[in-house]
């Protein structure tokens, strides 16, 4: 026959911002790290070799940091005005940085002076990157112009002129050797080739473009300028595959989660926000307290580093998941109960007879399964009765349906009884449960009336709950007085129409006077 | 044209099963119970009804097997009558007259001739048990007015009699008395109870009795819960007795088992315990069977128990407590709310059924086919409990969305109110739940509807509630990156000046909503929620409302609790027609622009079948019940009939069932209920409901070909009738899996043709050529056909039956066959 039903437990809808796995990932990281630099933060790369340092580049410094250092472990200062882009070469022993007066500086890692100076530009170079094979660097200036510089005669190989307007991001490709591109103040981000000598394609964004980046793959490419975030297709042609409008302030850097999966752009608004890469939905947001100019993740999204104008890194580092570990477990059977029987094979003329599997009841439910009904709630622990109090009105709620409530509250003593004392208090004026814990509360003043008095701790308890009533009754008066005005406010700025359509809410629950007895 | 005979009202299946005790066969195959004015044979196994044994003109009270033969069994009704039955065959074999209702009956094995019954003669409460020789003269029609007195001022439930030790003794029980009467001493011991002057014992009359099998102990079972256990009761002054006490409700029934090891007891706890020797420390519970349980049986052979339940069913339960079978009538235990709808996907019909849940049942075979839980809670079977009630529910978008409402309310102002929408699943072929809203309005939902147009792409309902306001439900997408939802939202909220919002209701396209609040009817614009008008008759507040149909719909009827119809003119916004009627019921056929209104007068219930367009009624029939009728639906039909009378052409489409007060089920019919079921149907039930174990596969086999073997001598002499297991191609199709058949639409019209009667004689040419044929086959068959070969032949030389057999051309007999090979041959292999 049907076995015994659990006790409906009342959920309710949880305010606020929605709980998926995406929410749970991104918040599962410590306070951040506040290290303060020289000047607004403009660039911020990870180098992709452990130990995963990262370059800053701030005013005319460059710093790299160690993961959980504060302090950084090095430092390059060798710039006569503010230095640009330091980005790290795909083995991470190389680090190239633009600056103001035109410069393009080649550093090692471990040296301290520049390796090589590439000169040539005439104007600011805001964006550098090394090329798929390690032996070239890109980078584009204000003076219009790309240039590929080769590394190891410091030689200018290629200029590329198309651009009508600042040249100020740009990325190279990671597969081909040959690609990369850059986004311009004139609104266009462009590709070129290095085997050719202009550029193979050419897309319109619409606002002076403030990064880009390319998809590991190669095929989409996003470009972000404006307000707007947008998507180009590259295999087709650069077609717009998405436009994405979900910052209200120009948008400065773009960032890739470490599985692809996500995209991570900044803003002048503050904002970090984190899309979908499949339907490009915004699913998660964070906030700062200045404007963002730069953001760079680190190896599997341990580390979000995101760099402000006020000259504030922001360093958060993903809570470690081993210290939940911790907790001494309880010793559990051995693996081999749980397979027992489990790994036999069907043979072909055996006939499988399933046993229907039992199922587990919370300790509260297999009290009322048995009819122990005075031992419920009590038996709860204390913590839960606190943190879930839904599970303890719904059980209340149980009682009151099998008519048995007053007998599960009465012939308690002081101990027990200003525990649901406390529990009345802490939830009584909460309208979803009010119905319910009213009830509860008259049967409990019922009973123990005859006894008043002979409790300090009771009637204390008593006295509060007699306050809080009153608090709400006032509470609730005042609520009906502010729904009258609402109501004539209303009733003057309708049409004249024979119908009212009012979505107010409803005016909680007045049967609360009758406790005050 | 078939002569039209004149539309009678009749009762449609549903009938009580749980009436009397149920009685096994004396191999506990079947199981018999009391249904109505039938006797009903089930197969324990399958839970299948193998017969229906028609004859009684009134309510069956007793059924009996006849210790002298089991595969007979006795039934007594209130028409005076018993009758003995071969409940195999399902035949009556003999009718014996007695003359005065007959309220319950016993048999006794020490007493070849003669059973017992329980009569009342002179007053209307004093019943007396009698026995009744029955003669041994082969007529078909015996009087048997041979009556001999042996207790009186007995009650007249059959539970309250029993016999003991082997028929030497009688136990009846009635209020605080218990007497015993012993044949052999033809003396009679009285035993009083301490009765309600001691407030202690104030509950303890008697409510039921069993004896002992083979000892000398009577089992009583009293209104406090108790169970006491008599002894010694030869002697008015030794006797002794010892209670039992578990149940804290009454104790509904006791048996013992057939070894008189355990007494098994059931109550309003719904838990049947097993007292094991007697003593109150071994005791076994089989809890949660549902409902009160109102009997339990004992098979003979004593490896089933069955518990009949105040919900209208028999569960079979094994000899180690365990449910094994669940019978299930139409549940009738409580008051209906829902009223009467029709499941658009199974045609079923739909009410309140087991507490909590709703109930789908088969009209075509009176068959309930499964419960719904709604509420989905412990349901805890206690007097004086306010249980959690389903009070409203509607199917929505051609059976793709179900809701329902479910209402607790202890006092003036603690309501509970929850509304749910389940959606269809497919895959699972049941209903799931979508979306659970707490509380959808401040009062009770008075009225609930789907908007069921056909082109509406979003579905949307609507609920009318006694808080004045009528709110819009509407179906939204609630899918995010991480899964694809739908889920229901509140879409508009409106009232008219506060009044109680009573009824709603959407016009045939949707396009318009009529809500009304008491007295008024206001008129919606389903698309942009505007109030378009209103209507107002003074009339007492509306109770129903529908719009006309089809080419009536710009028609709306209303009915008043002041007893007027209303019909306005939507296009005109005026009063079409009124007429003075007391409508109780009103249902519009969905299949046509007829709207059936049942109306309440004191002499009884009368039905006004009318179109909106002419206030004429086309079909007025008085009297349809004595009582009230609470609930009404028009059903539609799966073959239209074709009545030419104008009067009857409203029953072309549709067929009409109404709910009375008393919960009885009722229709409007022209033929008589036996020719409703299908000969057919029956006897494949009867073939196919032996179980297919692998035990079956492996002996069954040997056996059928044993009985081959006996069946060929005799069937040589018989004439073979044309019965539809002969024919090879059913039983091929019938017996291969599924899923190894070809395509249903291949097989259809083949398997038709194969029954098919021709008319044309085969000329004597044919046949040898058949028979070439069969022999050709007969060679590359495997040995697994050649006894059905055998058969052909044989019976091709009988001439009756060859017709059909040959119908089936032999390159789809072979065809079929090469299926079952396949599948079938590991089986030879064992």
């Amino acid at each position: 026959m049907a076995g015994y039903k659990p006790v409906a437990i009342q959920t309710y809808p949880i305010l606020g911002e929605k709980i998926t796995q995406d929410t749970l990932y991104w918040n599962n990281y410590k306070t951040p790290v506040q290290i303060k630099e020289f000047g607004a933060v403009s660039k911020v790369d990870f180098s992709p070799q452990p130990p995963y340092n990262y370059a800053v580049t701030a005013s005319s410094r460059i710093h790299i940091y160690g993961r959980y250092s504060q302090e950084p472990i090095k430092t390059f200062s060798r710039f006569k005005d503010t230095a640009y882009c330091a980005t790290f070469r795909q083995d991470g022993r190389l680090l190239v940085a633009g600056s103001e007066d035109g410069g393009v500086q080649l550093f090692d890692i471990s040296g301290r002076a520049p390796l090589r100076q590439f000169e040539g530009h005439t104007k600011a170079v805001h964006t550098v990157d090394f090329t798929a094979d390690k032996y070239h660097v890109v980078s584009g200036a204000d003076d219009y112009t790309v240039k590929l510089w080769d590394i190891p005669n410091s030689k200018e190989i290629l200029t590329f002129k198309e651009h009508s307007d600042y040249v100020r991001c740009g990325c190279a490709s990671k597969l081909n050797p040959d690609l990369f591109i850059t986004g311009s103040y004139d609104h266009t981000v462009k590709m070129f080739d290095a085997r050719t000598s202009e550029s193979v394609l050419s897309v319109e964004h619409g606002q002076p473009v403030e990064s880009v980046l390319l998809f590991p793959s190669g095929g989409l490419l996003v470009s972000a300028g404006g307000r707007y975030v947008k998507v180009w297709d590259m295999l087709k042609g650069g077609q717009l595959l998405v436009s994405l409008k979900n910052h209200h302030k120009t948008v400065t850097c773009l960032c890739l989660s470490s599985s692809g999966q996500r995209l991570l752009s900044g803003s002048l608004d503050r904002k970090v926000k984190v899309y979908s890469t499949t339907s490009y939905k915004v699913v998660h947001s964070f906030d700062y307290a200045a404007s963002i100019l730069s953001l760079a993740l680190a190896h599997e999204d341990e580390t979000i580093v995101v760099g402000m104008t006020n000259g504030i890194l922001s360093v958060k580092h993903r809570k470690s998941e081993a210290k939940k570990e911790s907790l001494p477990r309880r010793r559990r059977p051995a693996y081999r109960t749980f397979i027992k029987g489990k790994n036999y094979m069907k043979q072909r003329d055996d006939i499988l007879i399933n046993r229907p599997a039992k199922k587990h009841l919370e300790l509260y439910d297999r009290d009322l399964k048995h009819f122990r009904i005075s031992k419920h709630f009590l038996k709860n622990h204390p913590t839960c009765t606190i943190k879930t109090p839904e599970i303890t009105v719904s059980i209340i709620k149980e009682l009151n349906r099998r008519g048995v409530l007053a007998n599960a509250l009465a012939g308690r003593d002081e101990k027990e009884i200003s525990h649901v004392l406390n529990f009345l208090i802490r939830n009584l004026s909460q309208p979803r449960f009010a119905p319910v814990l009213i009830n509860a509360a008259e049967i409990i003043i019922d009973i123990y009336l005859p006894v008043i008095g002979q409790s300090p701790v009771v009637d204390k308890k008593f006295l509060l709950l007699q306050g809080l009533v009153e608090k709400e009754i006032d509470y609730q008066r005042e609520l009906l007085e502010t729904l009258g005005m609402m109501d004539m406010l209303f009733a003057t700025m309708r049409r004249k129409e024979g119908t009212s359509v009012l979505g107010h809410t409803s005016d909680g629950f007045p049967e609360n006077k009758k406790i005050e007895s | 044209m078939v002569e039209e005979e004149n539309i009678r009202v009749v009762r449609c299946g549903g009938s009580e099963l749980n009436f009397r005790r149920a009685v096994f066969s004396a191999d506990s195959k079947y199981i018999f119970c009391v249904s109505g004015d039938f006797v009903k044979v089930y197969s324990t196994v399958t839970e299948e009804c193998v017969h229906i044994l028609h004859g009684h003109r009134n309510l069956v009270t007793g059924i009996q097997l006849n210790p002298n033969n089991h595969l007979q069994l006795y039934s007594c009704s209130l028409d005076g009558t018993i009758k003995l039955w071969d409940y195999i065959d399902g035949i009556l074999i003999k009718t014996f007259i007695v003359g005065c209702k007959l309220h319950a009956l016993f048999t006794l094995a020490q007493a070849e001739d003669s059973v017992f019954v329980i009569v009342n003669k002179e007053k209307p409460d004093i019943f007396q048990l009698v026995s009744v020789k029955l003669s041994k003269s082969s007529s078909q029609e015996v009087e048997a007015k041979e009556l001999s007195f042996v207790l009186d001022y007995i009650n007249q439930s059959p539970k309250c009699i029993a016999f003991g030790n082997e028929g030497v003794y009688v136990a009846a029980v009635r209020e605080f008395y218990l007497s015993v009467y012993f044949f052999k001493k033809k003396t009679t011991s009285r035993f009083t109870l301490s009765s309600s002057r001691n407030k202690k014992h104030a509950k303890n009359n008697f409510t039921c009795v069993a004896c002992h099998p083979t000892e000398d102990c009577i089992a009583s079972g009293h209104m406090d819960g108790k169970i006491r256990l008599w002894r010694n009761f030869y002697d008015d002054k030794k006797y002794t007795y010892t209670c039992l006490h578990w149940h804290h409700d009454m104790v509904m029934d006791l048996a013992f088992s057939v070894t008189g090891t355990s007494l098994l007891s059931g109550g309003r706890e719904s838990v049947l315990v097993e007292w094991r020797d007697a003593t109150e420390k071994n005791k076994e519970f089989l809890p949660r069977l549902g409902a009160t349980i109102e009997h339990i049986s004992v098979s003979p052979a004593g490896d089933l128990f069955c518990t009949s339940h105040s919900d209208n069913k028999i569960i079979i339960i094994h000899r180690n407590l365990e449910a094994s079978a669940v019978i299930q009538g139409l549940v009738k235990d409580r008051s209906i709310f829902t009223g009467l709808m029709i499941d658009p996907r199974t045609k079923a019909l739909v009410l309140n059924g087991k507490p909590g849940h709703l109930q789908f049942y088969s009209l075509q075979n009176d068959k309930q086919l499964y419960n719904l839980d709604i509420i989905q809670q412990e349901y805890i079977n206690d007097y004086g409990l306010i249980q959690i009630e389903l009070t409203k529910a509607a199917f929505g978008c051609f059976g793709n969305w179900l809701a329902t409402v479910e209402q607790r309310q202890e006092k003036e102002t603690e309501l509970e109110l929850q509304m749910k929408l389940w959606m269809y699943n497919k895959k699972t072929q049941g209903f799931i739940l979508n979306t659970k809203i707490n509380m959808p309005h401040e009062d009770c939902i008075t009225a609930l509807c789907f908007c069921n147009a056909e082109k509406s792409e979003q579905p949307t309902l609507v609920t009318a509630s006694k808080d004045g306001y009528f709110k819009v439900w509407i179906l939204t997408d609630d899918s995010d990156i991480y899964k694809k939802a739908v889920g229901w939202t509140c879409d508009f909220v409106g009232s008219y000046h506060k009044y109680q919002a009573t009824n709603c209701c959407f016009s045939e396209d949707g396009s318009l909503l009529a809500v009304s609040f008491e007295e008024i009817v206001t008129i919606w614009d389903s698309v942009t929620w505007e109030l378009k008008c209103t209507f107002c008759q003074r009339a007492g507040k509306i109770r129903h409302l529908c719009f006309g149909r089809l080419t009536c719909s710009k028609y709306l009827l209303g009915a008043t609790e002041n007893g007027i119809l209303c019909c306005w003119n939507l296009l005109s916004c005026a009063l079409e027609w009124n007429a003075k009627l007391n409508v109780r019921v009103m249902e519009p056929d969905p299949n046509s622009e007829n709207i059936a209104a049942i109306s309440q007068s004191s002499v009884g219930s009368d039905l006004f079948v009318f179109k909106p367009s002419e206030p004429r009624p086309l079909y007025i029939q008085k009297g349809i019940s004595r009582e009230e009728v609470q609930w009404g639906v028009f059903v539609p039909r799966d073959v239209p009939e074709s009545f030419t009378s104008e009067a009857y052409q409203w029953l072309n489409r549709s067929q009409f069932y109404f709910l009375t007060k008393s919960q009885s089920l009722l229709t409007f019919s022209t033929k008589s209920p036996e020719e409703k079921l299908t000969p057919t149907s029956k006897q494949l039930l009867a073939e196919e409901s032996l179980p297919t174990t692998p035990f079956y596969f492996i002996l069954g086999k040997h056996r059928q070909q044993q009985d081959e073997k006996l069946n060929e001598t005799l069937e040589n002499e018989l004439v073979q009738l044309p019965l539809t297991e002969n024919i090879p191609a059913i039983s091929e199709l019938l017996h291969t899996p599924a899923h190894v058949l070809p395509s249903a639409a291949f097989l259809c019209s083949m398997f038709v043709n194969s029954l098919l009667l021709s008319k044309e004689t085969k000329s004597a040419k044919e046949i040898p050529e058949d028979v070439d044929m069969e022999e050709e086959k007969e060679s590359e068959d495997s040995d697994e056909e050649n006894d059905f070969t055998e058969k052909v032949q044989d019976t091709s030389n009988t001439g009756l039956g060859e017709d059909i057999i040959h119908q089936l051309s032999k390159s789809e007999e072979k065809e079929l066959r090469k299926f079952r090979k396949i599948d079938y041959s590991w089986i030879a292999a064992l």
